[in-house]
Order: structure tokens, then sequence, then C-alpha cells
């Protein structure tokens, strides 16, 4: 069972920025669907906020490897 | 790992892919330094982007060719979505052949992972993307600095507005700490562990299936199709990843100068 434990405990710890990232395209379809001119500004946000969430789950999956 | 092992109850002769398989040999040695794939794979993206340029705009006429249609199209994406939108029309020209160079360089970097006969993603080794990371955390400081001045620089980039007395004291040295030191850290994990563990997921699949057709008993080798089937859509999801990795440094790059050039608020 080496190494099990790790990949589990990255499991878990993907959630938090998997509802993160889901939440911020929500709310980025949500304002397209209102208002569809503001496309270009609101993608460049949206981006920016999935890089942010998506660097939580990739600090774990690097923590998975190297722990 | 071992509970997928225990099913296909072979003598576990399959060895799950690891961060070991990035760990190329060597190809050659100069000198004592060995050059490995990734090393190559860098200058070669390199003359490509140059080459694929400099022919594109080469010819520089008033009425574009097909040619200088595709290099003037991938100049503009750059120069407008992502320069001139983040930066801000007063100082965006000054940093687009940077932003257009990183851009192209780490998109045909990524892609790499996925070109047949190249198939390394060269960013899956992390020394590779420290390098571009050190590069951009020079690039906005310096461009801050030149702006603001060293002091000035330090203050708009650790003192959040509208806040002052005890709070100060705690939120300086995180303000330092997450724009100054954490920054490009985060900004070369992102690139290389997307890299890296999108290449991990597409080599299990494709080893898993192999091995499930090939050495699993009876009713077990059709999942080894399955397997391969998974493989090629993961496959194409990696071209959109890299894609958009591409796309994510270099935003964030633009994001970052345009916050040290940001006026005092």
């Amino acid at each position: 069972m080496t190494g099990s434990a790790n990949m589990i405990g990255y499991g878990l710890a993907a959630i938090g920025p998997g509802v993160g990232i889901g939440l911020i395209f929500a709310a980025y379809i949500n304002g397209v669907a209102r208002q569809p001119e503001a496309q270009g500004r609101l993608q460049a946000i949206a981006i920016l906020g999935f890089a942010l969430a998506e660097a939580l789950a990739i600090i774990g999956i690097a923590l998975a490897f190297v722990l | 790992m071992t509970f997928a092992g225990s099913l296909v109850s072979a003598a576990d002769g399959f060895v799950a892919p690891g961060p070991s398989n990035f760990d190329l040999p060597p190809v050659f040695s100069v000198g004592g330094l060995e050059v490995t794939k990734p090393m190559l794979q860098l200058v070669l993206a390199a003359v490509l982007v140059f080459g694929f340029f400099y022919a594109t705009a080469r010819q520089g006429s008033m009425v574009p060719g097909k040619l200088q249609f595709v290099g003037e199209s991938a100049y503009g994406f750059v120069r407008n979505s992502i320069a001139r939108d983040i930066i801000g029309s007063r100082d965006f020209i000054r940093f687009v052949p940077y932003l257009l160079a990183l851009f192209f360089f780490i998109l045909l970097n990524n892609f790499f992972g996925s070109i047949p006969f190249v198939q390394f993603p060269t960013f899956s080794r992390a020394g590779m993307v420290y390098g571009l990371a050190g590069l951009s955390w020079v690039v906005y400081n310096a461009a801050g600095i030149r702006r603001h001045g060293f002091l000035g620089y330090l203050k708009l980039q650790t003192v959040p507005a509208g806040i002052n007395g005890v709070m100060l004291i705690l939120l300086v040295p995180l303000e330092f700490l997450s724009n100054i030191i954490v920054r490009p850290v985060t900004l070369a994990l992102r690139l290389f562990a997307n890299m890296l563990a999108g290449h991990l997921l597409v080599l299990l699949f494709a080893l898993g299936g192999e091995y499930l057709l090939v050495h699993g008993a009876g009713l077990i080798k059709p999942v080894g199709i399955l397997a391969w089937l998974l493989f090629i859509a993961i496959a194409f999801l990696e071209l959109l990843v890299q894609f958009l990795q591409a796309y994510v440094f270099v935003l964030l790059n633009a994001m970052y100068i345009s916050g040290a050039l940001a006026d005092e608020h």
C-alpha cells in the first residue's frame, strides 16, 4: 500500500479547487448570458480566477509526489 | 494502485508510470556537460519560433499573403487580447515583443508533448520552467522599479491601499511574501505540474491499456481497448490544456507587469 495514502489525500484536496473552478465558470457563464458584449473582459478575469484556484490543486499534486 | 493490480492478478508485472519516467538519459555530452532531450527541444523551439516570425514578417507588404496573414493574426492575438487588454494602451507596446516570444515559445514547447516522435513536454522538467519564471520576475520587478523608483515600488507592492495602523504590521510581510517571493514559484509550478500531470495521465492510459490488453486474462482484455479509447480522448484534452497553460502563463505575466506599473491609488 505504499504511496496510496498520498493519493487519497490528494484526491480529497482536489475537491476544493474543483468546486472553486466550477463556481468561477458558473459565474462567467452567467455573466456572458446576461451581457454577451462583456465576454472579452470577463474571459480574461475568468481564466485568471481559474488559474489561481487551480494553483491550489497544482501545489497539492506537487506535494503528493514529494511527500 | 495495488487494488487494480490484484484484479489483473498477473505476477505484478505492471509498474505504474511515475515522475521517474521523466528522467531521460543524456543524448550526448560535450566536455562533461550532458545534453538531454528537453534541452535540445528548447533550442529547437526557439529556432522554430524565430524562423516562423522571420518568414512571416520578412515581406511586410501592405496586402498580406497567406503566410503573412497567419503571422500577423498570431501577433495580433497576443498584442490585442493579452497585452493591450491587460496592461492598458499607454505602456503595453514595450512589452509586446517579450509576451509574444514567451507565448509562442511556451506553446510550442507544450505541444512537443503531443507532436509525434517528439512526445515529451519540455516543461515537465521543473528546471526549465524556473528559468522562465525567473525571467518574468526580473521583467515585472524591473518595470515597476523603473516606473516608481525602488522604495515607491516596494510600497506599491507591499502596502495595501486604505489600511493603516496595526493591521499593516500583519499585512506588509504577507503582501511582500505573496507578491515578491511566492509569485514566481507558483507561476513556475503551475506550468510544470500541469505538463507533468497531463503527460503522466496520457502515459498511464497508454501503458495501462497495453498491459491489460496483452497480459490481462479473458474478460479483462476489452477493458484495455476502453483504456485506449480514453487515452485518445485524454490526448485531445491535453492539447487544450497545453494551449491554456501557455495562455495563462503569458496572461499572468501581463497581469504582474500591469500591477507593477499601476499608479498609486
